[in-house]
C-alpha cells in the first residue's frame, strides 16, 4: 500500500467527489456505474476509469463490499499488551506467530503493542489471548467493540 | 445471521473488490456459476442483513495527506458515550469512532480514529474532539503508531 502522499495536482475536484460520495455506498444494479456516475456528470466509461486511475495512483485501497465478520460468523479484539522495552522482539515474534492475529502495530504508549484477534468464535479469542499470556507471561488487555460509530472520512473538495 | 454456501462463495469472489467493468455483478455471478439477478438479490439480502455493512471505497488516508494518524481515547460518562461516539464519528476528521469497554489501568471508553497531515494538525482536532466532548470527558490520550508489526487482511474460514 502507498504511504507516500500523492502530488497537491494529482486529483481534481471530480476526484474528490468520487472519494466522497463512494465511501458512503455503490449500488447494486445491472449497470451500477452508470447510474453512480449520473451523480457526477460522469458517463459509466468514465467513471470506470476514473476509479482505475484512482486506483492505479494508489488513492484508493479497496473498492467494492465490505462485510461485518461478525455477521459472518468470526470473532474480533482489540488487544493490546504492555511489552518491556528490552523483551519487545521477543513478544513481537511470539505474538505474530499466531495466525489469528491479523494486524499489529508498536505505539508509543505504555501500553505499547495493540493488534486485533480474529477467530471463529468469542471463546477462540479468549482461547487465544490466554495463550498468549502463558507465553508471553504478560497481561493481553482486550478491547471488543461494543460499538462503531462509522461515517467515513472526507476529502476537502 | 447465518450465510450459506453460496454466500460464502458470494464473499469469496468479492473479497478483494469488485471488477471495474460495466457489468461487474454479471461478471462475478459468471465466476461462481449462478445468474446475475440471484448474485444481486444476494447481496441485497446480505446488505439488508448487515453481513455486508456497505459497498463503497476506502481511500488511502497517506495518499491523500493524510499522513499523520492518531487513535485518541477518551473516557467519556457512561450515559452520554453513545451519543457523544456518534456525533464524535461524524467528525470529518475521524474515520471511525468506537465504544470499547474499560480496562484495569486503562480508563478509556471511547476510542476515535484521527487523521491528518501532520501530528501538530492531528493534536488541533483532538482538541476539537475534546470542545465537544465537554465536561462529559473525564480524561483523554492519544496514541501514535510507531510501527507496522504485522499486516495482513481479513481471512474467511472455509476458503482453504
Amino acid at each position: 500500500m502507498r504511504r507516500a502522499p500523492l502530488p497537491d495536482d494529482a486529483l481534481d475536484a471530480t476526484d474528490r467527489a468520487i472519494l466522497n460520495a463512494l465511501q458512503e455506498g455503490f449500488p447494486i444494479a445491472e449497470r451500477p456505474f452508470a447510474e453512480a456516475g449520473a451523480e457526477f456528470g460522469l458517463s459509466e466509461e468514465a467513471l470506470i476509469d476514473r476509479l482505475a486511475h484512482l486506483r492505479e495512483i494508489g488513492a484508493i485501497t479497496r473498492f467494492g463490499p465490505f462485510f461485518d465478520a461478525v455477521a459472518m460468523g468470526g470473532a474480533f479484539c482489540l488487544c493490546a499488551m504492555e511489552v518491556p522495552r528490552a523483551r519487545f522482539d521477543e513478544v513481537m515474534t511470539l505474538v505474530n506467530e499466531h495466525p489469528e492475529v491479523a494486524h499489529n502495530y508498536e505505539r508509543d504508549h505504555r501500553l505499547n503493542m495493540w493488534f486485533v484477534l480474529a477467530a471463529e468464535t468469542p471463546e477462540g479469542i479468549t482461547s487465544i489471548a490466554d495463550q498468549i499470556e502463558q507465553e508471553t507471561g504478560l497481561t493481553v488487555f482486550r478491547f471488543p467493540k461494543l460499538k462503531e460509530f462509522f461515517v467515513g472520512f472526507r476529502v476537502a473538495v | 445471521m447465518s450465510i450459506d454456501d453460496i454466500d460464502r462463495r458470494v464473499i469469496a469472489a468479492t473479497q478483494a473488490g469488485l471488477p471495474l467493468c460495466p457489468r461487474p455483478y454479471a461478471q462475478i455471478a459468471r465466476q461462481i456459476g449462478i445468474d446475475e439477478a440471484e448474485l444481486r438479490a444476494r447481496m441485497a439480502a446480505m446488505l439488508e442483513r448487515g453481513v455486508i455493512r456497505r459497498i463503497a471505497l476506502a481511500p488511502n488516508h497517506y495518499a491523500l495527506g493524510m499522513v499523520a494518524n492518531g487513535m485518541s481515547v477518551w473516557d467519556v460518562e457512561d450515559a452520554q458515550a453513545e451519543a457523544l461516539g456518534e456525533k464524535v464519528g461524524a467528525l470529518e476528521f475521524v474515520s471511525h469512532s468506537y465504544l470499547r469497554p474499560r480496562a484495569e489501568g486503562w480508563p478509556y471508553n471511547m476510542f476515535a480514529m484521527v487523521h491528518g497531515s501532520s501530528r501538530e494538525e492531528v493534536e488541533r482536532k483532538r482538541a476539537e474532539i475534546a470542545a465537544l466532548l465537554g465536561p462529559a470527558c473525564r480524561a483523554s490520550d492519544i496514541l501514535y503508531s510507531t510501527r507496522i508489526l504485522k499486516k495482513t487482511g481479513l481471512r474467511l474460514r472455509g476458503e482453504g
